[in-house]
């Protein structure tokens, strides 16, 4: 058994998305009014041995020191339990 | 005064930084690769720009990991002076040297152009013969020189004098209050998304970056590392 943790990183709600305003002028421009906020992000999945002593310290670990820069960036994951040939 | 200048895999302005202090400078210089495990030899750590480890995850994020990089903390709390020029700023922000963070430019364009700078600060070890309030030109070559930081970040900024140098006029890529360069609180590491290195001698356009390099030496020189012949 594996865990396979999907990892999601976004800019902060403070910080500015300069990407994902741009999206949402194009799509208020192909008339999807409806759309009020954009914001773009990153997905990563993490393949990760089912012996890992903690799990989510190990993973908020990663996030922190790697994945996410926290100083503009929020992290949120997902684990799921894959079984392994 | 030698110099070290760091290469990464993707940096591209290596050969640039190389030739403004040996050239320009006329000082010692040496490429240090990114494994390396020892810089004591070092008067300066050069970090220089571009692409290292073509920018994955985010600018700097990775290079931040090399073995280098434990050296390059340690000769920042020795207080030898760092230079850190666009990708080299993003790593030493991303090393916690620096505080803050960057983001892509506001419009999301690649900015490549001669700038105005205002030096901010000319009591630092970077800038000390520039006269405060001078305004030079600098080439700027990014696509993430946004400069970020919280509210209490700029505050202590400001309180401490960090910050170096400003755009002057049309501020390129959106950064928090026209940030262009910043120092540490002790004032021996300079990140700057400018790039004097490429503004040394007049046939590059603009020789103003050359006073930056000068300043590092006569500083150097002043702090009792003075050469017996």
């Amino acid at each position: 058994m594996m865990y396979k943790v999907k990892v999601y990183v976004t800019l902060r709600e403070s910080v500015l998305d300069p990407q994902g305003s741009a999206v949402k002028g194009s799509l208020h421009q192909l008339n999807y009014k409806e759309v009020s906020d954009v914001r773009i992000g990153k997905y990563m999945e993490l393949m990760i041995d089912e012996t890992v002593a903690d799990l989510d310290k190990t993973v908020k670990e990663i996030c922190e020191k790697l994945l996410a820069n926290t100083v503009i960036e929020d992290y949120r994951y997902e684990v799921e339990e894959v079984v392994t040939q | 005064m030698k110099f070290a200048v760091i290469v990464f895999p993707g940096s591209n302005c290596d050969v640039d930084m190389y030739h403004a202090v040996k050239d320009a400078l006329g000082e010692e210089v040496e490429y240090v690769s990114h494994t390396a495990t020892n810089l004591e030899e070092f008067d300066g750590i050069l970090l220089p720009g571009g692409f290292s480890y073509g920018d994955y995850l985010r600018t700097g994020a990775l290079a931040r990991f090399s073995n280098v990089m434990d050296e390059v903390v340690k000769a920042a709390e020795a207080g030898k002076p760092i230079l850190g020029v666009c990708n080299g700023f993003q790593i030493l922000l991303e090393a916690g040297l620096l505080p803050g963070a960057m983001r892509r430019n506001e419009k999301l364009k690649f900015m490549c152009r001669p700038v105005e700078l205002r030096v901010d600060n000319n009591k630092t070890m970077f800038t000390s013969e520039y006269e405060v309030g001078e305004v030079i030109t600098v080439p700027i070559a990014h696509g993430e020189g946004n400069y970020y930081c919280d509210e209490q970040t700029l505050a202590r900024l400001q309180e401490n004098n960090q910050i170096a140098f400003t755009y002057n006029g049309t501020n390129p890529n959106g950064s928090v209050a026209d940030i262009a360069g910043i120092t540490n609180e002790r004032g021996n590491v300079l990140g700057m998304m400018p790039h004097p290195e490429r503004a040394v001698e007049e046939l590059l356009g603009s020789a103003d970056g050359i006073k930056l390099f000068q300043s590092i030496v006569k500083n150097w020189r002043l702090a009792a590392h003075v050469v017996t012949s």
